[in-house]
């Protein structure tokens, strides 16, 4: 029993690191490029639905959406005036300039939000399904994260498969050059990645904070890394690996915690991932490149 | 002056670069001999100094050998903790600070090369952002076990456990490294001279190996993986030399900054200081060591003079950042700077005001 | 147009020049002589932010009510320290060219055992708001009875030490006969957590206490404490003890309620500040015990004049640094400390004062507070319990 629900535990945690590392692998798969700021879009995220249900009394359905349209436009934002500019230089110069969007979003939401910690409303409002008579509990929130995250997988899946747009990414993604003589606006189409990518990052905060109601400015930094760490996993450009990533990341930190040392459970989780990445150089399905986004 | 023509330009460079860290040396220890150096200066010298040191070892890894690092932090926490306790060891035999600092930094370079190359040997496999998370992992990893570590001295040598500092069972003697509490009671012997002279060892250790038939291999490799092994290099053999090079200047380092303070924490070294570290990396651009150090003091010292704009300062340090990147890297910039540069040649051609 | 990019590019030269000529020479800003220039140095960005500003915000309010009674003024320069021994250190020697006399912080315990050094070796007197760790005053053996640190004697704490804190739960829980079985959850990675964890062990064994469970989480995983709660409820503990900070103790009992453990709770004083949490769900907290020195209900008038500032309720910390900026005042006024009292010759008088047994300071955090050579504090710590979302002395 004990097991059953370190399980679900695990799972719970790994869907949040995958619905985040979606975010993650759909940008990196596109633009090539590793977006360090992509946490602190979710701290932003997490922060306006805060905002909105907490100190405007809106319903929670309002709040989603208010997050994901600022998010994006936050993302568009960004991309337009920090990266567009970048578009042939060295990607170690983009992965830097994300660095300093992530000290900016940061620094700006402590000055903005203060330091003090929110405590988040979950915007799940079912009760926790309780089996064996409570002893095996499966929250609310983690039951909607798991769902959230399978349609987002799909429908990423179909997106970037069977229509025009997510068809331009693809080409995009592998090579610029012969899909801009192919008529693809290779500019609008990486706009347009960020701006998915940060939706998702939108729904990924309120899900996060949902699960774990923890508000700071440094909230999105830890989970960013973690599930930067899941995309990789997964292989990272690969829509289901980023899935399976986080999950599996999620699964083992609970499970490196629970049975074999609770201090060493962030040593274990990386030990893994470097055995992983030993056995399968490109991470669990990174290998096919037609999967690839 | 006519033997420094008759070098190459690159030699030329690398004198350049000595002499820009001796100029300093000799203005600083000046100034601070007239007592007109701040006291935040003279605070910031020693830990700049390890930090120049960081900055031109990663150049080596990421710029020379083409390799993105993001754990280079660990083997500088390998380094520090290893002399914190190599120092802790010989205080009663060895008297002389100078000494003891020496030896520790020897022992904490070989320590974190001995690191580098357990790493090296699963990590050279992979390539590209593979490498550059195993790397970040290898980072957290040492972050956490040097967390749960304590370590002790008596009479009987060195207690090791990673349960409590209860378990060293120890007979009188002290303990070294204390779990999460890190070192304390770390004695201050780091001196800025001992730092200049071993930025200036980094130096010549690095630009020599750049030089060098080893380096010109490293950046083959680096350049053209396949043509390079087409034509007989070990790749694995050159990859090794310089990310184990940078590893045991990293070490070296760390022991340097550890003795600027008298406690020291593991999570100091973390994903973000890595990230710093490279951070002066590409601004003083890839493979350029004199660009490494000079973007190292501006990026260190600007938190430093923005003091005085309180809350402020890490969103205009974050802004100043973006905008660097941007004017440095892209195109329309590029251009530009290109253009006012062209200006200003023309002016001095025509006998105008003198560079500016 | 050319001309003003010229301009342009000679005033910045010129700012730059300044801003670093400054700085080397140390020529900046300076304290004013007729002010008594106190420096503070804590975390105002990154993740302990939020205890930094509380201790800002304290003093501030506290220097503004000292400045209104129109004696002796004090100017209060803050420095942030990121919550790191090299930054602290940074701040510390900018401080310095300021013109600091006297030293308030720092505010958590990694800054300040560095700090500490630097401020003893200089001879600056320091009094920290919060950092609990004895190492931060030295002179105190560990678990093991060794000392690593000598005794600063110019370095004192207004806060109660960690190893106390760990001896203070272990005999309450004794005493009060909290538990029959006690479940320990603390933080692996942080210094204030494992300070008081490690003193709690040692004093439980000696009290006979049954601890049938102890884990713990890093920073890097303080957000999945399911495994934690679930061995704890698994060993049939009756009572969770937490040495830890609120931020994670929110996110552990919304984890227990939902899974439907219902031990009672008992904290230490970085648990203060739980119920002031925007959005938090205080029926969660529903009694929770915890000791603190400081209950913001009972001290209606700073609270007001906290909140009304800026904008949220004042926890321990806010209170701390208000009775700092008292201590200070006071055993400057005894002492005859002003302005222009070099800070060697201020250090000496206070260390005398603050160590005279006649010299008793009242505050938010205890009535009649006094200092003994070794750096401690002796006031007395107060148990709360949460009723009905206000904290209630027991």
């Amino acid at each position: 029993m004990t097991f059953l629900n370190y399980l679900i535990n695990g799972i719970s945690l790994g869907s949040v690191y995958a619905i985040i590392a979606l975010g993650y692998t759909m940008v990196y798969g596109i633009a090539k490029m590793l977006n360090f700021a992509h946490g602190d879009v979710i701290m932003v995220g997490a922060y306006i639905s805060f905002i909105i249900t907490s100190k405007m009394g809106l319903p929670a359905i309002v709040s989603v959406l208010a997050a994901v349209v600022v998010c994006t436009l936050l993302g568009i934002f960004i991309e337009r005036l920090a990266y567009k500019p970048l578009r042939n230089a060295t990607s170690l110069a983009v992965l830097i300039t994300a660095i300093g969007v992530s000290y900016f979003l940061q620094n700006s939401a402590l000055l903005i939000w203060g330091s003090d910690p929110k405590s988040f409303n979950s915007i799940v409002d079912f009760d926790s399904i309780k089996l064996f008579d409570g002893q095996l509990v499966i929250t609310a929130e983690a039951i909607v994260t798991v769902c959230a995250c399978i349609i987002i997988m799909i429908a990423l899946t179909i997106f970037t498969g069977h229509t025009k747009m997510g068809k331009a990414m693809r080409a995009v993604s592998e090579d610029k050059g012969a899909a801009q003589l192919m008529g693809i606006n290779v500019n609008s189409t990486i706009s347009m990645t960020f701006a998915i990518g940060s939706a998702l990052a939108a729904i990924a905060g309120v899900l996060l904070c949902s699960a774990y109601p923890t508000l700071l400015p440094t909230t999105g930094s830890m989970p960013g890394i973690k599930a930067f760490t899941a995309a990789v996993f997964g292989g990272i450009g690969s829509i289901p690996g980023a899935m399976i990533g986080g999950i599996l990341l999620g699964v083992i930190e609970v499970f490196a915690s629970a049975y074999i040392s609770d201090k060493l459970s962030n040593a274990i989780v990386f030990g893994v991932l470097i055995i992983v990445l030993l056995v399968k150089p490109t991470g669990l399905l990174g290998r096919k490149i037609n999967e690839k986004v | 002056m006519k033997k420094w023509k008759a070098l190459s330009p690159q030699t030329r460079s690398d004198f350049i670069t000595y002499g820009i860290v001796i100029a300093a040396f000799i203005v600083l220890r000046l100034l601070s001999a007239f007592g007109m150096l701040s006291n935040s200066l003279t605070g910031l010298l020693v830990p700049l100094c390890a930090y120049i040191i960081m900055a031109v070892s990663l150049n080596l890894t990421v710029g020379v050998l083409g390799e993105l690092s993001l754990g280079h932090a660990g083997f500088m926490s390998v380094g520090a903790f290893s002399g914190v306790i190599a120092c802790a060891g010989m205080e009663s035999f060895i008297p002389n600070p100078i000494i003891r600092l020496l030896i520790a930094v020897v022992i904490g370079g070989v320590l974190a090369g001995i690191t580098g190359f357990l790493i090296g040997i699963p990590v050279l496999r992979l390539r590209g952002d593979y490498l550059a998370i195993v790397t970040l992992a290898f980072g957290e990893i040492i972050k956490n076990i040097i967390n749960c570590l304590y370590i002790g001295i008596d009479g009987a040598g060195l207690h090791i456990s990673l349960v409590s500092s209860a378990e060293l069972g120890l007979n009188s003697g002290r303990v070294v490294i204390n779990g999460p509490v890190g070192a304390v009671g770390v004695q201050k012997i780091s001196t800025f001279t001992f730092s200049f002279v071993l930025v200036m060892i980094t130096l010549i250790v690095v630009l020599n190996i750049m030089r060098s038939r080893t380096g010109r291999a490293i950046m083959a490799v680096r350049d053209n993986r396949i043509a390079a092994e087409s034509v007989g290099i070990s790749i694995t053999k050159y990859k090794m030399i310089a990310f184990i090079t940078s590893a045991v200047l990293a070490g070296a380092a760390g022991v340097l900054f550890a003795m600027n303070y008298t406690s020291l924490s593991s999570s100091k070294f973390d994903f973000n200081q890595s990230i710093l570290i490279l951070v002066f990396v590409v601004l003083g651009g890839l493979g350029n060591i004199r660009g490494s150090i000079i973007a190292t003091v501006i990026l260190y010292l600007l938190p430093e003079i923005l003091r005085p704009i309180q809350d402020y300062r890490m969103l205009i340090y974050s802004i100043v950042l973006i905008i660097v990147m941007l004017t440095t890297n892209s195109e329309k910039a590029k251009l530009y700077i290109g253009k006012i540069k062209a200006r200003l040649t023309k002016k001095n051609a025509k006998g105008g005001e003198q560079g500016e | 147009m050319k001309n003003m990019r010229k301009i342009l590019c000679a005033v910045l030269a010129v700012v730059m020049c300044t801003a670093c000529a400054a700085m080397f020479t140390g020529c900046g800003a300076k304290a004013s002589p007729d002010k008594l220039s106190i420096g503070g140095i804590g975390p105002i960005t990154g993740d302990a932010a939020i205890y930094g500003a509380a201790v800002k915000n304290g003093a501030q309010i506290a220097v503004d009510e000292i400045n209104a009674l129109g004696g002796l003024q004090i100017e209060l320069n803050f420095q942030d320290d990121v919550n790191d021994a090299e930054k602290g250190v940074n701040a510390y020697n900018n401080l310095m060219d300021w013109g600091m006399q006297i030293l308030m912080g720092t505010v958590t315990t990694t800054p300040s055992v560095s700090v500490s050094s630097e401020a003893n070796e200089d001879r600056v007197f320091m009094l920290t708001p919060s950092a609990s760790s004895t190492d931060v005053i030295g002179g105190f053996p560990d678990a093991s009875g060794n000392v690593s640190i000598a005794r600063k004697d110019n370095v004192f704490q207004l806060c109660f030490t960690d190893p106390n804190q760990g001896i203070g739960a272990a005999e309450y829980i004794a005493d009060r006969k909290l538990g029959e079985k006690i479940a320990i959850i603390y933080n692996s990675s942080d210094v204030y957590s494992t300070g008081i964890y490690d003193m709690f062990m040692v004093t439980a064994e000696e009290l006979n206490l049954d601890v049938v469970s102890v884990t713990s989480f890093t920073n890097e995983t303080a957000t999945d404490f399911n495994v934690q709660l679930n061995e704890a409820k698994n060993a049939g503990a009756d009572l969770v003890f937490l040495p830890i900070y609120y931020t994670p103790a929110t996110l552990m009992l919304k984890q227990a309620d939902a899974m439907g453990y219902e031990p009672s709770f008992l904290g230490v004083d970085g648990m203060d500040g739980i119920l002031t949490v925007e959005g938090f769900d205080t029926s969660l907290a529903e009694g929770l015990m915890f000791m603190t020195p400081f209950a913001s209900a009972e001290h209606p008038e700073f609270t007001n004049k906290y909140v009304e500032s800026y904008g949220v309720e004042p926890n321990q910390f806010a209170a701390d640094a208000y009775d700092c900026i008292y201590a200070i005042y006071e055993a400057c006024k005894i002492a005859g400390i002003d302005g222009s009292t070099p800070a060697a010759e201020a250090c000496e008088k206070l260390i005398a004062v603050f160590t005279d047994p006649e010299f008793s300071v009242d505050g938010l955090t205890g009535a009649g507070m006094q200092w003994t050579a070794d750096g401690l504090v002796s006031k007395i710590p107060q148990a709360v319990v949460i009723k009905d979302g206000k904290y209630i002395g027991m």
